[in-house]
């Protein structure tokens, strides 16, 4: 007898670490108790990418959308929704300015997106392959084997338009090709799962969510350039994905769809996991294969490239996760189909991770050429608090931002480049008037400068003299020839780097100098942040005529440099002051004033 | 398990697909919704769920989905259940048992016509054996 009803609890990381587990161990007890775990199946999934809302639960068929879900409302779920048949109101997602509960496929986070990459996390149980092979899984592995050639595979990927979803938007389909064209008597398939942009988790998430996805692509890969083993290299952080990936490779072997003669044919291929120690310099694809050789994790300068010479010196494939995670649904769909979403150069859908200062901060996918205003409001459900937008950095620490100028740009690899940004693995930091552009700079260039190997001069010692001139002008030692001694060294690490991370490192700064120039002049010259983010430049004063002398604020300073009596003036001493802002909090009166 | 052959393989996406058919929202005509309410349970709702499923399954239906909400207020026709079809009149249907729920399966569901002796809240006069009398 098949269930009546399928009780759906997100098991991403970002849910399980509030409390998920307990939440699906406490909804297990109760389905036992009430006698229906005949009727009711509770089902683990990957993540639905609305993190801002979870732990999140979804009942099928009912499409009841269920958020912020803690251990306790297990029991009113299952007695409520499960027994009676009466949905638990106070559970629901409900959105602002719409009536009823909306089923989850009504709400304004999830109509705008197109969910190809995602499509089968938080659908399936990831941890059963049976799923995964329910959703048309290994039909693409099926129809590659039994009715494709490997040259057909190529043509098809090629004119799906598929680029490199890992930030580059290097064409699939060629570096297929060539390591197809490459004779060797080993080639290899690697998937670069080393995610490392700060704030970003789409490849992690389809990990968790949907392995299989990955692990069917490398062995399409594998079948159309000839190469019998693959490598996966995932950072070791990232446990959960780990896990899911280890029990789904073995459900594969076990079904043959994974190893020797798979499905019968003479064509066999195997993956094994690498874990990488965490250095963001190894998602470089050079410096990637160097570490899984064994090797530090150093790039080396291209061409040639990996899929001429790779992994060992043998010719070899390395993608994204996010890029093989398309591969599956192209092969059956059809080139045609991928190819009629996005835009003029840059075809199917992207997955991003919202973060920072936006309402629903999580894990979106939307057809390339929508527009930031999209994402931003439409999905994203706009900037809290009614605050101003003021930028969103996208491309992580080799990104640069997106102005409320080009909130309408549609975006995709081309548009995001021409307005001095990228596309980059697909982080999206959200940020509004209270965020300050040299301090943000600052932490993606002291991020690049201790992620650097140091090999080459430009990278090692650009780097650092530029973070070293940022942190000058953020502490009101800055200097006029500043901005243009940060452009020529910006210039200069862009054309000598030797590889990607030093490339890329001044983009934060070059963009953010081309924006917001005034900002850094304030800086600079007026010794002001604008912003009021970065504490040298800042100072705390008692408006006198609203100050009542409550105290409250002196109670609070943890350095007790504000003093006066009972009903008096109070007074800051500006030279023991650290500048938290506490005593602001603490005033009920709106008297300490911070500039 | 064994490893799977090519048909293997085909045969278990499909069973595993019919298995799941209840899971997915997607690309449904129909929507069946029983009254669970402490009222429809007493009077067999329960037993007219499991028909409704081993019906569907037995006539290999997949693109319907069957609902369970709570009482409607109409506690005295219980067990109730609603249909929604494309192209056909919303109906209730009152005093469901085990064979009218299998009938409704066939009848409604398959062959896009009404059950009229048990339709509770006619959708109109004209299409019903017997109204108005």
């Amino acid at each position: 007898m098949a269930y009546k009803n399928y009780i759906l609890v997100c098991a991403g990381t970002a849910c399980e670490s509030n409390k998920g587990k307990a939440l699906y161990e406490a909804l297990e007890k109760e389905i036992k108790a009430a006698g229906i775990d005949a009727e009711a199946q509770l089902v683990k999934t990957g993540c639905f990418g609305f993190c801002e809302q979870g732990p999140i639960v979804k009942i099928l068929p009912d499409e009841s959308f269920y958020v912020k879900v803690g251990p306790k409302d297990a029991r009113e779920i299952v007695h409520e929704h499960l027994v009676k048949g009466r949905t638990v109101d106070r559970l629901l997602y409900k959105e602002d300015k719409r009536e009823g509960d909306p089923r989850s496929s009504d709400i304004s986070f999830y109509r705008k997106q197109l969910r190809i990459v995602l499509r089968n996390c938080a659908v399936i149980n990831p941890e059963i392959i049976d799923e995964y092979i329910a959703r048309d899984g290994y039909a693409a592995l099926e129809k590659a084997l039994f009715d494709m050639t490997p040259d057909s595979v190529v043509q098809e990927i090629l004119d799906s338009g598929l680029r490199g979803r890992g930030g580059a938007g290097f064409p699939t389909g060629r570096k297929w090709m060539f390591t197809k064209n490459t004779p060797a008597d080993q080639k290899y398939i690697v998937c670069n799962a080393d995610e490392g942009d700060p704030g970003a988790y789409m490849d992690r998430s389809v990990l968790e969510g949907d392995p299989h996805s990955v692990l069917e692509a490398m062995a399409i890969a594998g079948y159309t350039v000839g190469a019998t083993k693959g490598f996966i290299y995932i950072r070791a952080e990232y446990p959960l994905a780990i896990e899911r990936l280890n029990l789904a490779m073995k459900q594969a072997r076990e079904y043959g769809l994974l190893g020797d003669n798979i499905l019968g044919t003479d064509f066999s291929f195997d993956i094994e996991i690498r874990l990488g120690a965490g250095a963001f310099v190894c998602g470089e694809e050079t410096a990637l294969l160097a570490s899984i050789e064994g090797n530090r994790g150093m790039p080396v300068p291209r061409p040639p490239f990996p899929a001429i010479k790779g992994l060992w010196g043998k010719p070899t494939v390395i993608n994204n996760v996010e890029t093989y995670a398309n591969i599956p649904v192209i092969i059956l769909k059809g080139s045609g189909w991928f190819n009629s979403i996005g835009t003029g150069t840059s075809k199917g859908t992207k997955v991003f991770a919202l973060t920072g200062k936006i309402s629903n901060s999580g894990l979106i996918e939307v057809p390339m050429g929508t527009t930031l205003r999209e994402i931003i409001y439409d999905i994203g459900g706009g900037i809290p608090n009614g605050k101003k937008f003021k930028a969103a950095q996208t491309g992580g620490p080799s990104g640069g931002c997106i102005t409320a100028e080009f909130l309408d740009t549609p975006i995709d690899y081309e548009t995001l480049q021409e307005i001095g940004s990228m596309m980059g693995s697909g982080g999206m930091i959200v940020m509004d008037e209270d965020d300050c552009m040299v301090d943000v700079t600052k932490f993606y260039l002291e991020f690049t400068v201790d992620e650097s190997c140091g090999k080459c001069a430009p990278c090692r010692i650009g780097g650092r003299t530029c973070y070293n001139i940022l942190d000058r002008i953020s502490k009101g030692q800055g200097e006029p020839e500043d901005l243009q001694k940060l452009k020529d060294l910006g210039h200069a690490m862009r054309k000598a780097s030797l590889c990607g991370l030093g490339q890329t490192a001044p983009n934060p700064f070059m963009s953010t100098m081309k924006y917001f120039e005034e900002e850094y002049r304030a800086h600079i010259e007026d010794k002001k942040c604008p912003a009021g983010k970065c504490k040298d430049l800042l100072s705390y004063t008692i408006d006198e005529e609203k100050c009542i002398g409550c105290t409250a604020c002196a109670r609070k300073c943890p350095v007790s440099c504000i003093s006066g009596e009972v009903k008096k003036l109070h007074v800051i001493d500006q030279s023991k002051c650290i500048k938290c802002g506490q005593c602001v909090t603490a005033c009920k009166f709106d008297a300490v004033k911070k500039g | 398990m064994a490893k799977l052959t090519l048909d293997d393989l085909r045969k278990l996406r499909d069973e595993k697909k019919k298995a799941m058919s209840q899971r997915n929202a997607e690309g449904k005509r129909a929507e069946v919704i029983i009254g669970m309410g402490t009222c429809g349970i007493a009077a067999g709702a329960k037993t007219v769920f499991d028909a409704f499923l081993d019906e569907m399954q037995k006539a290999d239906i997949t693109d319907v989905t069957i609902k369970q909400t709570g009482c409607m207020g109409l506690c005295f026709s219980e067990p109730t259940v609603e249909v929604h079809c494309k192209d056909m009149p919303t109906v209730v249907y009152g005093n469901v048992d085990d064979q009218t729920a299998r009938r409704i399966v066939r009848e409604h569901l398959e062959g896009k016509s009404l059950v009229s002796d048990h339709i509770f809240d006619k959708p109109s006069t004209d299409i019903i054996k017997g109204a108005g009398k």
